[in-house]
């Protein structure tokens, strides 16, 4: 069953894009949008975040629109794993704490990634894919 | 006085009576490879190529080798081995169990040298997390493992050279262990018949 997920961007924590994976051919924005999307939807996570009249600040979980659904999972270290996928989908928060499980497991114990670059591993990409497809 | 009284603490029998414990079996994998992921990079800010890199980590292992040999020995009661195949089949079983919690893939003899002996190993436990980027070549962290062989063989007196290698095999990165022992120890082979 195809999934009906379409892109995955992983953003540390000082708004920087460094991951990003399409899983759909259709709508792949080009490499430069990807960056500015990114460091923009960072800014707006933390004005949201201030914008809460009590309580603890959260920034923005949901965006929900006609056409599309972005998920966005913030980690405790600031990292920010956001999914974009097709509107009738529920499960996106599971699906995005099970890849940032992927994440600390081929990212951060691969003695050749350093922290906050572009992430360029092998393993994490095929184990990604792997979830997606399943 | 104080000091005496820790020392014959449990029933009487001075420290070095007492039965050697056990000790656990078993670490975190995440811990181990926390642990091996800072070995490699702490040496890779002290070395310039990948040869140097695996020749560090190789001597790394031979140390693991040797003690992991003496402790699997003891721990199982084993005969000692004196031919190579004996050996061969007692680190591909035994020590990688005790090591790795599996026994290695498969131990092959080499068709093309008659001194060379290979473990294939197709995923080892080391490189479990590891992702090798494309511009550090064949570089393979298992050479880890392949200095821990190195080890276990020079204690046993095998002297050989030992080194890890990456296989294409069908799409699939493989790890083989190549051992090449030196000219004693093929000498010693012929003349035990």
């Amino acid at each position: 069953m195809p999934s009906r997920c379409h892109t995955l961007f992983i953003v540390n924590k000082a708004g920087g894009l460094i991951y990003t994976r399409h899983f759909s051919a259709e709508n792949q924005l080009n490499v430069n949008d990807c960056l500015r999307l990114a460091s923009t939807f960072h800014s707006m996570h933390a004005i949201a975040g201030r914008l809460t009249p009590a309580g603890a600040p959260t920034g923005i979980e949901t965006v929900e629109a006609d056409t599309f659904r972005l998920q966005c999972f913030q980690t405790p270290t600031g990292i920010k794993f956001i999914m974009l996928s097709e509107p009738m989908v529920s499960n996106l928060d599971s699906l995005l704490r099970q890849i940032y499980s992927l994440y600390s497991d081929y990212v951060l114990k691969n003695p050749f990634y350093e922290l906050d670059m572009p992430i360029q591993c092998e393993l994490f990409n095929v184990k990604v894919d792997a979830l997606i497809a399943s | 006085s104080d000091l005496r009284m820790a020392s014959t603490s449990q029933k009487g029998k001075a420290i070095v009576d007492r039965p050697v414990p056990r000790g656990k079996t078993e670490v975190s994998l995440s811990a181990f490879c926390f642990l091996f992921s800072e070995m490699v990079q702490y040496y890779q800010t002290r070395v310039n190529t990948t040869q140097e890199l695996e020749k560090k980590l190789a001597g790394a292992g031979y140390g693991v080798g040797a003690r992991m040999l003496e402790l699997v020995c003891f721990r199982e009661k084993a005969k000692r081995e004196t031919r190579i195949v004996g050996m061969l089949s007692h680190i591909k079983d035994n020590i990688w169990k005790a090591m790795f919690g599996k026994a290695a893939d498969a131990l092959e003899r080499s068709t093309a040298n008659e001194d060379e002996y290979m473990i294939h190993e197709k995923e080892p436990l080391v490189n479990t997390y590891v992702s090798v980027p494309k511009d550090f070549g064949h570089l393979n962290c298992a050479s880890f493992v392949a200095g821990a062989v190195h080890g276990m063989l020079d204690s046993a007196d095998f002297p050989a050279r030992v080194t890890a290698h990456t296989v294409q095999f069908a799409n699939e990165a493989r790890t083989t262990i190549l051992i090449k022992f030196s000219q004693e120890v093929m000498e010693r082979e012929k003349r035990l018949g």
